[in-house]
């Protein structure tokens, strides 16, 4: 173990819930307040993302750090990226940091591929000078030397992404802090990318990683960080701490949502959690087996009436990609509106998607919110833990292996 | 490469240092941020400079009709058209770039919550911008010049100082706007207004001996009017009090250091608040 690279001592972060974000306060209301008799203590609500946060982590050392949404993973990167202050405690880091919270941040679409590696490697902290130098490896890698020249809004999805790693991969930093960044792009890239990270980790420098996909952090660190409710819940070598964290997520049926401060939308109707029970509904679920048709219950707040809603829920992998997607809408089943609280329920027949961890993905509509034409929308939030059913007869070992592709369709076999 | 450096994390609460050697290590990124937005605005460079360009030109030919063949404004030896172009272009200049760098920092919002950069450098780089299309705004004057066969003198060349002397109140303006527009929304309803009112309050459109004398305080105490009047009589030769500029430097240096601390001092919330 090599002298610390990044000591964290005491660390917490407490954020207000209400009043900064939708209703943020204008001057005139700060005004009028100082000619009000009784100051009304504006409603807000403070939550610790936070609490006192003690880590070490050593020069040349690849953490992993896992938990539910919420956990405090992300505000923790945050915290050490320099984007926002802690509240309390303190963390000092010894080295050249860089930050790849999100892969193309800045990205001008209007701009053509080669002004966006400068663009992108500026924003990212690198000189002039060095991105000049990495320049050729970073086409070569992003492979788009035919599209140079084009302006990023013309590129695929799988192109921008590709360059915009590509640019982010180049940098050369001796502390480097990764959020959720490979659940975009084709898997080969993903594979390309973790390959790159892992050179990176091996060459002595300091990484910090934020995943959902439990795969990549065993094969990308060597120790790792479970946080639960803003503290650090478990640390140690990887395996333990990813077993620690499956037997956690086990067992859990009901998710409450109100907290989660990653979600987009008006706020005029919220998705205040979700639930997974049985098909008739009579009672909760913790796992649920192949082939077993299952509810999804999606409570909601409604501060204002949503008229004419479209209520959808979605099935994702680890990896953030769809695997499933319904709504209200298609199902022919259309919601007149939503007001005051409530529950939707979806309910999914013979789910027959390989036995594994899936998040959900829930959003409301809102026809008259023209911005995002959402209420509320929210991704990667509660777990399905999908067990092997009956149908697996035979040997159940390997099940978990993402070789097993992602659907299971009943087959028979003849002949030999 | 940089040295191995040690960085500290903590709460810091109140005034700060503003930490000028930081935004000086970060230069790079203020040059590619103003290289953007230039570039992507004369990407289609006619359009772009059409842009830049036209708008004086019909606020100059309005503000003739208006104020010069209406109302009988008077502007002395120099022709009407060209004194109110000189007023339009540097008022355009810093109320444009007050506004631009006031709300600079809503547009990057989305930036300022995944990376971190001295956050100064976006309202910088805003300046900058709006200094290369003042640049190419104000080659309208030459053609013009030529018409009313106006010929500069060497004050031309201080007329540069005067553009740099009002970059430095719209900056110090535009610090203290984007700091509060962070926390209050209203400002960016307000703002349009308020400079819209402070153009006819400045000598943009009339001379400041066309004020009557129990009035005149009010413009000697802008310190708009020192820079206006100044510009003017740097490409024009129009009559003008020094003293005037004495006060608009010294209100810029105040804008400046006073918006730069606030900015400095709110700094720390906009990521939670944006």
């Amino acid at each position: 173990m090599g002298s610390p690279s990044v000591s964290i001592e005491r660390l917490s972060k407490k954020y207000r819930i209400g009043a900064a974000r939708q209703d943020y306060q204008t001057a005139r209301d700060r005004i009028a307040g100082m000619f009000r008799k009784n100051r009304e203590a504006p409603e807000t609500r403070e939550m610790w993302a936070l609490r006192d946060i003690n880590l070490e982590i050593a020069e040349g050392e690849a953490v992993g750090l896992i938990g539910h949404n919420g956990a405090g993973k992300s505000t923790l990167l945050k915290i050490l990226s320099r984007i926002t202050e802690p509240t309390e405690g303190r963390a000092v880091l010894h080295g050249r940091v860089a930050s790849l919270l999100e892969v193309g941040t800045g990205f001008h679409p209007e701009l053509t591929g080669r002004e966006n590696i400068f663009l992108n490697g500026a924003i990212l902290g690198m000189s002039r000078d060095e991105i000049r130098r990495n320049f050729d490896a970073i086409v070569e890698f992003a492979e788009i030397t035919k599209f140079l020249e084009t302006p990023v809004k013309r590129y695929s999805s799988g192109m921008y992404v590709r360059l915009a790693f590509a640019v982010a991969a180049h940098l050369t930093p001796e502390i480097l802090l990764v959020d959720e960044v490979l659940a975009v792009g084709d898997i080969d890239f993903q594979r390309r990318c973790l390959g790159r990270m892992n050179e990176v980790a091996r060459s002595g420098r300091t990484v910090v990683f934020v995943s959902h996909n439990l795969d990549s952090i065993e094969r990308l660190c060597t120790n790792a960080v479970l946080m639960r409710g803003g503290q650090v819940a478990n640390s140690g070598p990887t395996r333990n701490v990813v077993a620690s964290y499956l037997s956690d997520r086990l067992g859990t049926s009901m998710f409450d949502l109100t907290a989660v401060a990653d979600r987009t939308g008006s706020g005029r109707a919220r998705v205040a959690g979700i639930e997974i029970l049985s098909a008739s509904g009579e009672r909760t679920m913790d796992t649920v087996s192949f082939g077993e048709t299952f509810r999804v219950r999606i409570r909601y707040e409604a501060r204002e009436r949503v008229a004419h809603p479209v209520v959808g829920v979605a099935l994702l992998t680890s990896r953030n990609e769809r695997i499933f997607i319904t709504s209200t809408e298609e199902t022919g089943h259309p919601v007149e509106a939503l007001h005051g609280s409530g529950a939707i329920d979806c309910i999914i027949e013979r789910p027959n998607f390989l036995p594994g961890q899936y998040h959900f993905e829930v959003w409301i509509s809102d026809p008259q919110d023209l911005v995002s034409g959402f209420a509320d929308h929210l991704r990667l939030v509660g777990m399905l833990e999908l067990v092997p059913g009956e149908v697996y007869r035979g040997s159940t070992a390997g099940l978990n292996s993402p070789d097993r592709g992602r659907v299971h369709l009943e087959s028979r076999w003849s002949g030999a | 490469m940089h040295m191995t450096s040690t960085t500290i994390l903590e709460a810091t609460r109140g005034w700060r240092a503003l930490n000028l050697r930081e935004v000086w290590s970060y230069r790079d990124l203020l040059y590619i941020f103003a290289w953007r937005d230039v570039k992507v605005r004369y990407r289609q460079t006619l359009l772009g400079a059409v842009w830049v360009m036209g708008q004086p030109l019909v606020t100059m030919l309005i503000f003739t009709l208006l104020f010069n063949r209406i109302a009988r404004i008077d502007s002395g030896d120099v022709p009407y058209p060209l004194f109110v172009l000189g007023g339009v272009l540097i008022w355009n200049f810093v109320s444009g770039a007050t506004a631009r760098a006031g709300n600079s920092l809503l547009g990057a919002a989305h930036l300022i919550s995944k990376v971190y950069f001295p956050r100064l450098i976006i309202p910088l780089a805003n300046i900058v911008t709006d200094l290369v299309d003042f640049g190419i705004a104000a080659l309208l004057l030459a053609p013009l010049m030529i018409w009313y066969g106006v010929a500069p003198g060497v004050e031309i060349l201080l007329a540069l100082i005067i553009v740099l002397l009002a970059a430095g109140i719209a900056l110090g303006a535009g610090l203290w706007i984007a700091a509060m527009n962070v926390e209050y929304r209203d400002i960016r309803v307000v703002l349009p207004w308020v400079l819209q009112v402070a153009m006819f309050a400045t000598p943009v459109v009339y001379p400041i001996a066309a004020i009557p004398e129990r009035y005149r305080w009010i413009a000697i105490a802008n310190p708009m009017t020192g820079v206006v009047e100044a510009f003017r009589a740097c490409l024009l030769g129009t009559p003008f009090d020094p003293r005037l500029l004495i006060w608009s430097a010294v209100a810029a240096a105040l804008l400046l250091v006073t918006g730069a601390f606030y900015f400095r001092r709110m700094e720390r919330r906009f990521a939670d608040i944006l």
